[in-house]
């Protein structure tokens, strides 16, 4: 009984083959549609695949475990007003959750701004000059490449060294070895302790590598002229006490900045989530859209299989009634037209592929991606689903016909 | 005394055309022994169409009994008469009804295909039947490669290859110019005396001249039926190839 099957099914793909090499022009067209809506499957799977890679990986710099205190929450919200005569957060408001908190692991206090950095005739404008202390490393997960970071004592003692992200790094020094070296951070110097390991940048948009590191203490006295305005970065004793810490966070600076027990806050403890949740609202919108457009270019594609299959059952009628007459049963005949469809479809698909291919590589320049595997099977599925939902229609008027018909059609 | 092959008792066929009905068929009853080899002749509108389609269980009679082989096929559904069809009975058309763009070789292995016989032995049917209508260097041909004649033999050779009880020609040389469809008779009258039975549907008297027996139709009711002694023996026989 299998083998009648597998006979069946040769039959069915020989007829098939035969049936689209003898169409081409006809088969190509049809499958336009097809292939359009392969191209938007594939394309849509790789960037949204992309722009998750992107995102996944520009997050882990924020850090799951890090909680920032800030002035602003993120995402806006709130009264503006309110947010905006919000006290300063001050380096002694760092230094009460430093003494007080027990779940934290490290506690770094970060002021920026932008400064030109030189190094004899070398000058790289726009750097942005971090004002941080010695748990800064632990606190952000960042690795030291060349030298080390700022100790406890040069960070408190506002000793004037700094530590270069990558970029800038090798902007001043493409062939000499920074360490030890003294450049100019904006009009002061600084001597060189350590570099750090590339880090990327935050979705495209700023580089985490642009960066100076020098003590805050230091920072103020040169960059700014007040005390104030800083930002507190607070890494969780774990990943699962976050939001343990979030609340001790809060206690601690609600008394430290001595909030009266019905106020609201008046700072924001800001965390990765933010952006995971923003992230995926617009990933969802951006799915919601391509699955649209690309739902419609397969329908519309379909929409022509199926016409295109009607004119191939009725062209074949007289082929239907003979393969009746001889014997085979209405399945043989479904079955037939089905994997003829499936087939139209699936080089529908397959072309679209090769040409969405090309294209997922230009997408790739933007977005870190390669057209997954798994993208590209479920392509092929879905061609292949297509050509069998809108075949089945004219395989089972095929399927249904009266021999004697059939023989009879001219 | 050979067992009847095919055994029609009052079989009735009507149609609704529109308000009206036709019948088709006023009750047949007909048997047709195995080896025999009969005419069935009438002019259009005769009901002999029907009557054809009906014993190759292409239709089902509005009333009536058909055994064909003493199995009950009068009530049978779509597929099991299509099982019928491809064990019992082998069609020959008036236009050959050949897959074009398959070889002669595909084209008579189709019913073997439908009925399960695996590749190897379906590979070796199909070139017997294939020799047996003198076709043996031309396997591989395609239909429109070949004269009418050929066609007919690869059609004849596809209806051979389930080795059924009954061959069914309909008007099987209406395509034909005269001296191939003499030919083509000739190869029939072989076919007969090797031992199957023929049922020949025409309305050519010259054609039905070959069989031994005449079914004439008229009206949905069998008018004559004949046997007869004295046949047309065509002189063709030696074309077909050992």
């Amino acid at each position: 009984m299998m083998r009648v099957y597998v006979d069946d099914l040769k039959e069915g793909l020989m007829i098939a083959l035969g049936a689209i090499r003898a169409n081409k022009m006809r088969s190509a067209l049809t499958t336009l549609g097809i292939v359009i809506g392969i191209v938007s499957v594939a394309l849509m799977g790789t960037a949204i695949e992309g722009l998750d890679r992107a995102f996944n990986k520009s997050i882990a710099v924020i850090g799951a475990d890090v909680l920032y205190v800030q002035k602003w929450p993120w995402g806006g919200g709130g009264n503006w007003w309110e947010i905006r005569n919000r006290k300063d957060l001050l380096i002694q408001h760092a230094k009460a959750i430093e003494e007080d908190a027990t779940t934290v692991a490290s506690v770094s206090p970060i002021m920026g701004t932008r400064r030109s950095v030189k190094y004899s005739d070398k000058v790289v404008e726009m750097v942005t000059v971090l004002g941080t202390n010695s748990a800064f490393l632990e606190t952000t997960n960042a690795n030291i490449a060349m030298g080390r970071f700022m100790t406890s004592m040069e960070a408190e003692g506002g000793r004037p060294v700094c530590v270069l992200g990558s970029e800038v790094a090798e902007a001043l020094f493409p062939v000499q070895h920074p360490i030890g070296k003294t450049i100019k951070v904006g009009n002061y110097p600084y001597r060189i302790v350590g570099v750090l390991e590339k880090q990327g940048s935050f979705l495209g948009l700023e580089s985490f590598d642009n960066r100076v590191y020098v003590p805050i203490a230091r920072f103020f006295s040169e960059f700014m002229s007040r005390r104030g305005g800083i930002q507190i970065w607070v890494k969780a004793g774990s990943l699962e006490s976050v939001d343990e810490t979030k609340e001790e966070l809060r206690g601690i600076l609600r008394r430290a900045r001595q909030v009266s027990p019905r106020a609201e806050d008046d700072f924001a403890i800001n965390q990765q989530d933010f952006f995971i949740q923003t992230f995926n609202q617009i990933g969802g919108i951006i799915a919601a859209v391509g699955l649209f457009i690309t739902g419609l270019a397969l329908f519309v594609g379909g929409i022509g299989i199926m016409n295109i299959m009607f004119v191939s059952v009725t062209e074949r009628t007289k082929e239907i009634g003979l393969r009746k007459a001889i014997g085979a049963p209405n399945r043989s005949i479904l079955m037939q037209f089905l994997l003829e469809s499936a087939v139209i479809c699936l080089l529908g698909g397959i072309v679209g592929i090769i040409i969405a291919f090309p294209l997922s590589l230009i997408i790739d320049q933007v977005l870190p991606t390669a057209m997954p595997v798994s993208i590209v099977i479920i392509s092929l599925l879905i061609s292949v689903f297509v050509g069998l939902v809108s075949g089945f229609l004219p395989a089972y008027r095929a399927s249904r016909m009266d021999p004697v018909d059939a023989l009879r059609y001219e | 005394m050979a067992s009847a092959v095919i055994h029609l008792r009052d079989i009735t066929k009507m149609y609704q055309m529109g308000m009206e009905e036709v019948h088709a068929l006023r009750g047949i009853t007909l048997d047709i022994l195995r080896n025999e080899y009969v005419a069935i002749m009438g002019p259009s509108g005769s009901g002999k169409s029907t009557l054809m389609n009906i014993i190759g269980c292409l239709d089902t009679p509005t009333s009536g009994l058909y055994e064909l082989n003493n199995t009950n096929v009068s009530e049978m559904n779509d597929n099991q008469l299509a099982r019928i069809r491809n064990k019992e009975i082998g069609f020959v058309f008036q236009t050959f009804n050949l897959l074009a763009r398959s070889d002669v070789l595909h084209n008579v292995e189709l019913p073997l295909i439908y009925g399960g016989i695996g590749s190897h032995d379906r590979r070796k049917q199909a070139m017997e039947a294939i020799e047996q209508v003198g076709l043996g260097d031309r396997y591989h041909h395609k239909p429109n490669e070949l004269s009418g004649g050929q066609r007919q033999r690869v059609a004849i050779a596809r209806a051979l290859v389930t080795r059924p009880s009954i061959l069914l020609a309909d008007e099987p040389t209406g395509n034909l110019d005269s001296k191939t469809g003499e030919e083509i008779m000739g190869l029939f009258d072989i076919l007969h005396q090797q031992g199957n039975t023929i049922i020949l549907v025409t309305h050519e008297e010259d054609i039905a001249a070959h069989a031994y027996r005449r079914v004439r139709i008229k009206d949905g009711h069998i008018e004559r039926d004949e046997s007869v002694t004295e046949r047309k023996i065509t002189t063709h026989s030696s074309l077909v190839s050992a």
